[in-house]
Formats: C-alpha cells, structure tokens, sequence
C-alpha cells in the first residue's frame, strides 16, 4: 500500500510540475515578444542603436560653443533592387555644438516607374544620437519619385551643447528603402512635419 | 540496435505502473507499430540515440563537403552559394539533431533507471516529443532540394540574412525549427517531471547522481530559452511573409535585436549542450578511479551557478556591434566570471582521480579526452571573451575552432563516454576493447588535426563561411581536411562497435563496472524492457 501512496502522490505531483512548467513556457514566449518594445524604450533612453527621433525636434535655443569644432559626415547608400541615387551636397562638414545647420540632399528616380522610397537615419557613435536634433528631414517621410524625377531634399539639425567632449566626429548614414504603396499608406497616417520652425 | 533492443519483456510486468503503461496487459505491437507507438522510455531512448547518430552521420557529411572544398586555396568542388548552405545545415543539425537529441535520448534511457524510476512522468508525451524529431529534420533536409536552395545564411540565422536575402524556402526552415523546439520543450518538461516526482523513496535531490542534477538544470534552461527562439522564428516568419518589421530598419525595426533575441536563447542554448556532458563524466570518472566524486555538492553548484550566469553573458557575441563601452565591460566580465565554477568542475575531476585507482576502459579513456580537451575549448573561450581581443578574433576560424573544441571532444566525447558506459547496460554485453580504442585513438588524433590548426589559421585572419580563401592559410586548411576526413572515417569504427555489441561480445554482469556505484547498476544487463516497477529502496551514500 505504500507503493500506491506515493504513486497517487507521484501523479499529482507530476500535474503540478507540467503546470508550473507551462507556465513558465508561456510566460518567458511572451517575455520574447515583450523584449522587442521594451528593447525601443532602452534604446530611446540611451541612444544605443543610433536612431534618431522619427519626428522633427524644435531647436534649442542655446549659446554656440564656439569652443570646440564637431565634424559631421554624411554617408548615402542605395538599396538593392530600388534604382534610386541618393548624394549629399556636402559630404563632410565641421560646425560648433549648438549651431544650426542646413545640408541638402538630392534624390534621382533611375529607374522606369514612380516608386516610393524612404530614407532611414542611423547615427555613428550611438551616444551622439540623443544630441542630434533635427528641425527637417526628408527621412520623416517617403519620397515619391516618377522615372527620371530628381528632388532636392533639406535636412536642418542641431547638435546641443552637451555633446559629450570625447565625441570629435558624427556619422550620419543614410540608407534608401523601397516603399511598397500600401506601407506608405501606414506610416503616413501620423502628422510627420510639425515644430520644424520652433 | 534497434531490432534488439531491448530484450524480450519480463513476465511480471502486468501491473499498471506510475507510467501509466496503457500496453500493460494486451499484445504489444510488433515490427515498425512498436517503435512507432511505444511509451517506453528505453525504446524511446533507442530511437532518440539512434536518430542522432544518423543525424551525426548527415551532418558529418555535409562537413566534410566544406572540408573537401577548402581543401586547398581556389573553388573546385561545389559553387559557394551551396558551399554557405552546407555550412548552415551543418550547424543546424548537428546543434539540433545530434548534440541535443542524443542528451534527451540518454536522459530518456538513464534518468528513470539512475533515480529508481519505472518510466518518465509522461510516457506518451515522450513518445510524440520524439517523433516531432523525424518530422522536423526532414523538412529541414527537404528544403536543399527546393527552389533557391536551403538556409544558406549561418546556423545563427541573423536578419536580414534571414529575412530579406533569404531563399524562399526559410519559411520551411522556420517551422522545422519551430518542431525541433517543440520536440525539446516537451522532452525538458518530461525530465524535470519525472526528476522532481519520481524519485526511488528516501532519495533526495542532493542524492542524485550528477547526469540527473545536470539534466535537470538543463532541462530548466530548455524550458527558459526554447519559448525565446520560437518567439524569433516567430518575428522572423511575421518579417518575411506578413510585413512586419521587426528587424528591418527599412520600417523602424532593428537588425540588431534581432541578435540580442538570438542569443539571449543561444548562450543558454550552448550550455544546454554541454552541461548533460558534465554529468556523463562526472559519473565516469568516479567509476574508473575508484573513489567518490571529489566535492558533489561543489559540483551542483557549480553547474547551477553556470546556467544562470549563461542569461548575462549573450553580448560577448557581439562585441563588434557598437555595444557601448560599459557593455562591453559588463558581458567581457561575466563572461570570464563562468571560468571559476567551469574551473572548480575541472578541479574536482582531477582531485577525483589524485591516488585513485585509475584503469584506462574505453568510457575512461573518452571521458579523459573530454577533460582535457574542453578545457582546452574553455581557455580559447576565455581568449575571445576579452573584448579588445575579440574585436581581431571576431568571425574567424578562432572561433570555429573554440567551439568545435568545446563541442566535438567536448560534448560529443561525452557522449561517445556515456554510450560506452552504458553500452554494457543497454545490450548486456561489453564492447570490443579493441576496436573502442582504435576508435578512441583515431578519434582524438583526427579531432585535433582538424581543429588545432584554426586557432593558427583564425588568429592569422582567416574568416569563418567562406569557400575560398588568401594562400597563406593553405597549409593549415590542408591539415584540417586531411583530419576531418580522418575523424569523419573513424566514426564508421563506432558504428561497428555498436553492431558488434548489440549483437555478441563478452557478457556484462549486473554491474558491468567495477566502481560503478549509482541504481542503474543493481537491474540486470541488459536491462529488462521494465525496471523498477516497484521503488527499489535507497541508501543514500555519504558524497
């Protein structure tokens, strides 16, 4: 008979344990997919992945540093499959914390149909990313180009004074990404533009 | 193997079990239903084992496709674009369907058998966690014949290698995966059920022998990181065919989540690989010293401190990233921090065997291997876990090598260890001496001919996945393939022995081992198709 006990014992024993067992598996499934907002929070608080704000920031009106001189570059790159050409007029410029400045960019639709594409930021080293502040961007919001087209595109930005020191050079990159008609649909639903003449 | 083991049932099995044997009693199906249908954890730890080494047997091939083209400097034998998928499919299975499936299988065989157990808690589970196996590597083979090819994008699968430049045929590959995944989490909850309820009257958890402790612990991992991959696969599957973005930066998402996510499941996972080879030699070596395990409880800890160190360490996989500084400070700490309980493992096997009684059987002899050349696996580790240094090492045959050093004489030793070891048990006869250790000879020299010169050819620059590669890393890639061709051939020997045993050989007693001390030993050799039926009574002994 106690052979029998503690196999009644062992039974409920072992619903017990899948139980628990599943909800572990549920939980840290969902704890996958909860790492994904959680990981943009991060990254907007620290500035670790070196994206910029999605939408345009007002300048901060502050002293220019006149002290130090920050180099800022510009890098542009194409996608595969997207005939589009994107240049920077300036590809390298050397301005002081808290000036504002304006580049131009121009955008060329090679290929034989309107397309729809967007520019999207990323800026080399991280930090400096949440010192980055841009009043216009073109990469707020898709382009759409008709073959041959060509536009030209203002970014105006604002490094603030509290750079850290140790940064001398900003990076910033910008990749062409084809737009399908009906994503552009989506993201367009927002207002994308204010505050650029705060 | 297969067709005879294990042995005839015995007559007294005809009362219902705490397995819930639901044969119990009627005619037991014959030829390929038996296999198909059994819920017996021997049968079913056949098929696991079994099915790894056929798996082992694939990916071994498909290895040595790599080896035979990076033979010498040039493209000769296949195009590269079958050249990457050769070197994915190759991680991919035997990550997945030989190292893990073979743990399950001698879980499944010796958990029930070293805790006093009749069955595992939950028989037909264990029966439908393993034939998902089949189902998912097939699937995952299938996709080499399809349109574009198979995965060619690594075993680690990054975005947007694996979404955007992906062959079409990665949403297969997902759902293979998304089964293998399944396949482990049910074969962990069925260890940790079976460990924590049905221990033999008296045994306490710090009583277990040390293959059950380590399979417990892994088996938590499994349980803590396999949801976390299928999530991945998941946004994977959602990125290629329902236009999410979760790591495309094209619509705000982020490629490089996606190798936190990857290997926040992948540093757990490579633990999941080694710690049951923890337990494997942790038993071995006891045996044939003739002592105690020096520091049992030492043992646990340590093996419980290394998995919950492996949550805070995934980020040394990516130094080169743009982590910031105190980042890489913090995993370049931790990850050097899982030195000291892996350093008191490899103490106490040592302190183990100081003035024991040593003999040199073939389960010794790999366990030995194991020892020594992990640790060899575990110093190249800690090389790459200086983040300044890995930023050079980063990508290159260094890498490969550390990891094929901690995972081929590592956990593959281990378990070419426990298969000797229990070989005894699991047919009743002994292996042949003499072809164990021309195995275990042309086992050791092969192994390290083939990945002792990519430390060279890896510190000299040589990148990892590629076809082809500068001349000057021509002697050390000869040297390689010569040895994996070496080792490839003597696993054949390891075969022929399993066949040679299955079949005949010396007679193994009750307990085959001298030393040999933990329950699986006081059942007969072989073991009979139902062992413990009723709790054999437990004398715990001082560790």
């Amino acid at each position: 008979m106690r052979s029998r006990d503690h196999e009644a014992a062992g039974r409920e024993g072992v619903r017990r344990t899948v139980i628990r067992t599943l909800v572990v598996l549920a939980g840290m499934f969902a704890f996958a997919f909860a790492l994904v907002p959680l990981y943009d929070v991060f990254c907007d608080l620290t500035g670790l992945n070196g994206k910029t704000s999605a939408r345009a920031q007002p300048l901060v009106e502050q002293e220019v540093d006149a002290s130090r001189l920050v180099t800022v570059q510009f890098i542009t790159r194409g996608s595969q499959g997207l005939p589009w050409h994107l240049e920077v007029d300036t590809r390298q410029i050397r301005l002081h914390p808290g000036q504002r400045e304006e580049v131009f960019f121009t955008f060329r639709n090679n290929g034989e149909a309107t397309t729809l594409a967007r520019a999207v930021p990323s800026v080399s080293p991280s930090a400096a990313s949440l010192h980055l502040r841009k009043l216009t961007c073109f990469c707020f919001q898709e382009q759409q180009l008709m073959a041959g087209e060509t536009l030209k595109a203002p970014l105006v930005f604002q490094l603030t004074r509290d750079l850290p020191p140790e940064i001398k050079t900003v990076t910033l990159v910008y990749t062409l990404y084809p737009v399908q008609a009906t994503q552009a649909e989506v993201s367009h639903s927002g207002p994308i533009t204010e505050g650029d003449s705060a | 193997m297969a067709s005879h083991l294990p042995p005839k049932p015995t007559p007294q099995h005809s009362t219902a079990t705490a397995g819930g044997m639901a044969e119990a009693g009627h005619a037991r199906p014959r030829g390929l239903m038996r296999w198909l249908l059994t819920t017996n954890h021997k049968e079913i730890g056949t098929l696991y084992l079994l099915f790894s080494l056929t798996m082992f047997f694939i990916g071994g091939i498909f290895a040595l496709v790599v080896r035979a083209e990076l033979f010498q400097p040039g493209l000769q034998l296949v195009k590269p674009e079958f050249f990457n998928q050769m070197t994915t499919m190759h991680g991919l299975i035997m990550v997945f369907g030989a190292i893990m499936p073979a743990f399950v299988g001698l879980a499944n065989w010796m958990v029930p058998l070293q805790i006093g157990a009749p069955d595992m808690a939950l028989p037909r589970l264990n029966n439908f966690s393993f034939w998902l196996l089949p189902v998912a590597f097939l699937l995952l083979l299938s996709t080499l014949l399809m349109p574009g090819g198979g995965p060619n994008f690594g075993w680690t699968f990054y975005a947007p290698l694996s979404t955007t430049y992906a062959p079409p045929s990665t949403s297969f590959f997902i759902l293979s995966l998304h089964l293998a995944g399944i396949s482990s989490i049910l074969g962990a909850i069925n260890i940790i059920a079976t460990i924590l309820n049905l221990r033999a009257p008296g045994m306490r958890l710090m009583d277990m022998p040390l293959f059950v402790w380590t399979w417990l612990i892994t088996a938590f991992l499994l349980i803590a990181v396999m949801p976390v991959l299928a999530g991945v696969i998941t946004m994977m599957l959602m990125d290629i065919n329902f236009g999410t973005s979760f790591f495309n930066a094209a619509g705000g998402g982020d490629p490089v989540l996606f190798q936190h996510l990857f290997w926040f499941f992948g540093h757990p996972e490579v633990y999941i690989m080694i710690l049951p080879a923890f337990g494997i030699v942790s038993a071995i070596i006891p045996t044939f010293s003739r002592k105690r395990l020096f520091g049992y409880a030492s043992m646990v800890y340590a093996t419980a401190a290394i998995a919950i160190l492996s949550f805070m360490v995934w980020a040394h996989h990516m130094f080169i990233v743009g982590l910031p500084l105190v980042a890489e400070l913090f995993f370049m700490y931790t990850t050097m921090l899982i030195a000291v309980p892996t350093g008191v493992k490899v103490f106490n096997w040592v302190a183990t065997m100081f003035r024991g009684s040593i003999s040199f059987e073939p389960p010794m002899l790999f366990a030995l291997a194991f020892v020594v050349q992990f640790t060899v696996g575990g110093f190249s580790g800690l090389m790459l876990a200086i983040a300044p240094a890995d930023f050079q090492y980063h990508d290159t045959y260094f890498v490969v090598a550390h990891f094929h050093y901690v995972l081929v004489p590592g956990a593959l030793f281990a378990i070419l260890a426990g298969a000797y070891y229990w070989l005894p048990k699991w047919t009743g006869h002994y292996p042949s001496v003499r072809l164990s250790q021309w195995h275990f000879w042309l086992s050791v020299i092969g192994v390290n001919l083939t990945f002792f010169p990519m430390h060279f050819s890896g510190l000299a620059g040589m990148p990892r996945r590629i076809p082809d590669y500068a001349l000057q890393f021509a002697d050390f890639n000869l040297v390689s393939s010569l040895g994996g061709f070496m080792f490839g051939a003597s696993q054949l020997l390891f075969v022929l022995v399993i066949i040679k045993c299955v079949r005949g050989g010396e007679k193994a007693p009750a307990k085959a081992w001298e030393g040999a001390e933990d329950l699986e030993w006081s059942v007969p050799s072989p073991a009979p198709l139902h062992t413990f039926e009723t709790p054999p009574t437990f004398q715990p002994r001082e560790h």
